[in-house]
């Protein structure tokens, strides 16, 4: 695909977990709980509330359309701040500097003056219904090496992050209010691979702070997608950064197929018309569609001149119908049926010649059904069927959609507008004065300091260069030193604490509560010691991982033998092969080494036994000669 | 407004002066503090276009009630001037926010202040207490008084001596602010509304009972207490269980036996209050000052300690304060039980100074009972037995075994 020839337009907005010690407005630690711990939990309903300027945000209403009671899990480590039965405390000082280191390394400037804002939000993710957020820093810059002619970071705010849906309508209040930085860039990407390479680089400075949290969804990616002629599509929450690419090329075929399907419609003549809207429900009295019988009522409409286009893909696994059922679903409903698609779903031949006849639809048009438990569901479903039709005829809508899995998207609701910001005045401003400013020290960018480490570990250790890298950008990089700062060989460190980690982690094993009793170092301490061979690492972990203790382990798996009995299983075995040594020298070496291991199974290091070997036979020879 | 922020100019709204920076309204709805001397003004903001109100519309066939606002943060709204929540709402401003109440009643709307509670005065108390009379009068099937929760408690009971009622009074607030989503106001005003349509006929205050969005409480008014700073279910009835329940969303009521009946009084304004009365709390060491500083007062409520106790070292303080006219009653900061000063030598000393036992009534309460006792009592001896007296629920002859 062309895009430069499509006109294709994306900025991304990155979220970021900040690992502080406290919550972004209360003191709470920022710990992630399982849901099974919660030590209570209660409900609420939220509703919209107008904005300063009296008007109630249309993101906002649409959450409206249905009346939804909210259950939130409650924990040891939450307090009445997440309950929303507390003021907020002072903004998190912590979580401000090193929103502001984030905002020196893009080259961005402070405000003056920060001003904590409420962004109205009725999804339930927010006890209050709204999202504390402050915009903290503007006008950054990504280099032109990422984004060519250079891309822009417009700004950051520091907000708190939302509660954790744990199933439908029930919350987690674990996460709420772990402080968050959102990075915002211009439009200023122009193909998916930009916008890829953008998503990596900002995610590559943010965790050169040390200070961000890390793991699957602690960082989310939002894209702002557009083509010429198109209109701004907001896709929230891609949590895998490899599928950002592939969201972007989709929304592009979306938008490409939604402006032909637009040209197809007004060649067509195609209208709209809330006065095609005919009750249908005794149509149904007595079809096999389950849906349809357990529907209250049920209401159709005509759109002349969309046959065949309803049911027409706009993205993998998409239609116009989907897009138009997504619109219904607000109102509570399971979904649509158009006559595109029909018969199906227990809906038959007759019956939907019966509701053609009925409409009086003709060959050209599409007849879309909706069902509720209620006539206020069925019309209010009926009204969204109408609205997302109208905007088929002039295109692409203004929506914030969400990924679905693959990377095609699912509508979500309205781009919120500025009418969903209001002051949280309950939090003072903070000043941000040039002192605190000039005080923000910036840290070394990771991609700096795994050149400059690798480069000091192929001269110091004669790692080879790949190798160095490697073990330079790994996150155990602290772990790998301390061993060797400690005394063990820098290539056993490197590689055990590396490769083992990987292995174990790709097979499941959860090595990080490993690594926070350091395992690995005393593993390796064990092997320093001669308590066991290195080869028998791997097992060792594993064993300890299933909750072993690590002395047990070593035992059962390499037991230990004594430099002394070791030294006395040479001797016997060089006096077993008196003839052999005699006859092949030094050479015997090699062979030894082989009877030597296979006899100690695995519970010495070679070294050692090669060093006592080399040593032993020395001795024999001497005496010999 | 434009300004020079960030090497760039950008557009915004000014919204207010704050700490020496000017408050910057981005058009991404951030606000932002500039220097004053980084913005420019382009031209006059237009005030925003008042918002499209529907029209309050009222079931002709549902019984009426009354809302009188004194303000509070059940109608709170934002003062961009200072960023601060104030009152500001009427009572129709109420009645478009939340909706709910159209299927509950109809509604008389009287805005007779806008005051945040703690600046609630003994002669507002007076008003309020005409102005709900007024109405009762008018026929209303019950009045709503919306308030702000910090001395809602204090007006409540204050209506409860100075009012008798045949229909229910009922007190409403809340604790988060109407600006939210998640307010509290919506639920405990529809709450309170199915409150006052119903068989009560007393003065009570109705908030939400547990942190849940449930049900509410409906508490007496002589017998509240806020007893949190800032949760949903900050107002719990001491001495006493809540004498009702609203659950929601149903808003179905239920009293208890204890509660009094619709109809059972015939309304009567007894409106005279003594306002030269005071409330301290004892504290260890306190300096007899404190008490000689209530010299020429008609009345004083002490919080003592315990039984109701307040140190040997103040009795004579005391005396000399009941000898020069000053009614003393003692409650006790205990807040639950009753004040019995016949255990302790302390006590029976506090007795011999004229102090007379405030039974298991609460503190506040007792002030506005002495105010309004020693306004309506024919001489100090009708006063002093009065304030023994259970006049309107605020203190039992016995005590049950609950906390």
């Amino acid at each position: 695909m062309d895009y430069k020839a499509l006109g294709l337009t994306a900025g991304i907005e990155i979220h970021q977990q900040l690992d502080t010690g406290e919550k972004l407005f209360c003191r709470c630690p920022t710990t992630l709980r399982e849901t099974s711990d919660h030590s209570g939990e209660f409900f609420r309903y939220l509703r919209a509330t107008e904005s300063e300027l009296g008007e109630i945000d249309r993101a906002a209403q649409e959450e409206m359309k249905r009346d939804r009671k909210f259950v939130y899990y409650t924990y040891d480590t939450t307090c009445l701040v997440e309950n929303d039965e507390e003021p907020p405390a002072p903004l998190n000082a912590e979580a401000l500097d090193l929103c502001l280191t984030i905002a020196k390394m893009f080259s961005m400037t402070p405000v003056p003056q920060l001003h904590t804002m409420r962004k109205l939000v009725i999804d339930g993710s927010n006890t209050s219904g709204f999202q504390r957020t402050a915009l903290v820093a503007l006008n950054g810059t990504i280099p032109q090496s990422i984004v060519p002619g250079g891309g822009e970071i417009e700004t950051i705010c520091l907000e708190e992050e939302a509660a954790q849906r744990v199933k439908d309508d029930i919350f987690s209040l674990d996460r709420l209010g772990i402080p968050l930085v959102e990075i915002t860039t211009s439009p200023c990407m122009h193909t998916p691979e930009e916008v890829q390479k953008a998503a990596e680089y900002i995610g590559m400075v943010l965790r050169s702070t040390g200070k961000v949290k890390r793991g699957i969804g602690t960082i989310r990616q939002d894209v702002n997608i557009s083509i010429a002629g198109g209109a701004r599509v907001e896709i929230k929450g891609v949590q895998e950064l490899d599928l950002l690419a592939e969201v972007v090329r989709r929304e592009a075929v979306r938008q490409t197929n939604l402006l032909a399907l637009r040209d197809g419609l007004v060649s067509r003549g195609a209208v709209v018309d809330e006065g095609r809207i005919t009750d249908v429900t005794g149509l149904f009295k007595d079809t096999k569609s389950a849906i349809l019988k357990k529907a209250k009522k049920i209401e159709a409409v005509t759109l002349p001149g969309f046959a065949g286009l309803v049911g027409r893909e706009i993205q993998p696994g998409r239609r116009l119908g989907s897009e138009i059922s997504d619109y219904a679903k607000k109102c509570g409903v399971g979904g649509i049926f158009h006559t595109d698609e029909l018969p199906a779903y227990g809906i038959t031949d007759s019956e939907v010649a019966r509701l053609r006849a009925h409409c009086k639809a003709g060959e050209a048009d599409c007849v879309i059904l909706a069902a509720g438990a209620s006539a206020k569901q069925a019309a209010c479903a009926m009204q969204q069927v109408i609205v997302r039709a109208r905007m088929a005829l002039s295109g692409v809508p203004e929506e914030t959609r969400k990924m679905l899995e693959g990377g095609s998207t699912a509508y979500m609701r309205p781009l919120p507008g500025a009418a969903r910001m209001y002051p949280e005045t309950d939090v003072l401003p903070v000043l941000i004065d040039e002192k605190r400013w000039n005080a923000v020290a910036v840290p070394e960018l990771l991609t700096e300091k795994v050149k400059r480490v690798s480069a000091r570990f192929v001269a110091d250790y004669r790692f080879n260069p790949a190798f160095a890298t490697q073990v330079a950008s790994s996150e155990y990089l602290p772990r790998i030193e301390r061993a060797i700062h400690e005394g063990i060989n820098p290539d056993l460190a490197a590689s055990t604490i590396v490769r083992v980690a990987t292995e174990l982690r790709r097979e499941g094993t959860d090595i990080e509560n490993l690594f926070a009793v350091d395992t690995d170092l005393k593993i390796l301490h064990a092997v320093k010691d001669g308590k066991m061979a290195k080869e028998a690492i791997k097992d060792v972990f594993l064993s300890v991982a299933s909750g072993t203790t690590l002395d047990d382990a070593i035992a059962k798996l390499a037991p230990a033998v004594s430099r002394e009995e070791l030294e006395r299983i040479v001797r016997k075995i060089l006096a077993e092969r008196a003839d052999f040594v005699q006859q092949k020298q030094k050479a015997a070496l090699g062979p030894l080494m082989g009877v030597v291991m296979a006899e100690v199974r695995g519970s010495v290091d070679g070294k050692v036994v090669s060093e006592i070997l080399r040593k032993e036979l020395d001795k024999v020879l001497a005496k010999g000669n | 407004m434009e300004c020079r922020v960030a090497g760039g100019v950008r557009r915004g709204t000014y919204i207010t002066d704050r700490d020496g920076m000017a408050v910057v309204k981005l058009s991404s709805g951030y606000n932002i503090g500039l220097p004053p001397a980084a913005c420019t003004r382009l031209s006059r903001s237009v005030p925003a276009p008042a918002a499209k109100r529907a029209p309050v519309t009222q079931d002709a066939n549902l019984p009426e009630l009354a809302i009188i606002s004194t303000g509070g943060t059940i109608a709170s709204r934002i003062d961009y001037r200072t960023g601060a929540v104030t009152s500001q709402f009427d009572a129709d401003d109420i009645l478009t926010a939340i909706p709910d109440l159209a299927k509950v009643a109809r509604y008389r709307t009287k805005q007779l202040y806008t005051i945040l509670s703690e600046n609630m005065t003994p002669a507002i108390w007076q008003e309020l207490a005409r102005a709900v009379h007024e109405e009762i009068l008018r026929g209303v099937a019950g009045v709503i008084v919306t308030h702000g929760t910090d001395t809602m408690a204090y007006s409540a009971s204050a209506l409860a001596f100075m009012l008798k009622t045949p229909v229910p009074v009922v007190f409403v607030g809340s604790q988060r602010s109407a600006d939210r989503p998640s307010s509290d106001n919506a639920m405990n005003a529809a709450c309170a509304a199915a409150a006052a349509t119903s068989e009560l006929g007393e003065v009570a205050v109705v908030m939400h009972e547990t942190t849940s969005d449930d049900r509410c409480a409906i508490h007496r008014g002589t017998r509240v207490r806020k007893m949190h700073t800032s949760r949903r279910d900050a107002f719990a009835s001491v001495g006493i269980p809540p004498i009702g329940h609203v659950e929601y969303p149903s808003r179905s009521v239920m009293l208890s036996p204890d509660a009094v009946r619709r109809g059972t009084n015939r309304p009567e304004l007894h409106d005279r209050l003594e306002k030269h009365c005071g409330l301290v709390q004892f504290y260890p060491g306190m300096d007899e000052k404190v008490i000689r500083s209530f010299a020429g007062y008609k009345g004083l409520v002490l919080a003592g300690t315990g039984l109701g106790h307040t140190s040997t070292h103040l009795i004579t303080a005391i005396r000399e304060l009941v000898d020069g006219g000053t009614m003393i009653t003692m409650t006790s900061q205990c807040l639950n039980g009753r004040v019995c000063d016949r255990v302790y030598d302390t006590g029976r000393d506090l007795l011999k100074a004229g102090v007379i036992e405030g039974g298991d009534m609460l503190p506040e309460t007792a002030l506005v009972k002495l105010m309004w006792v020693l306004a309506n009592a024919r001489n100090s001896e009708q006063a002093a037995a009065m304030m023994q007296e259970n006049l309107a629920g605020e203190c039992n002859r016995r005590s049950g075994h609950g906390l």
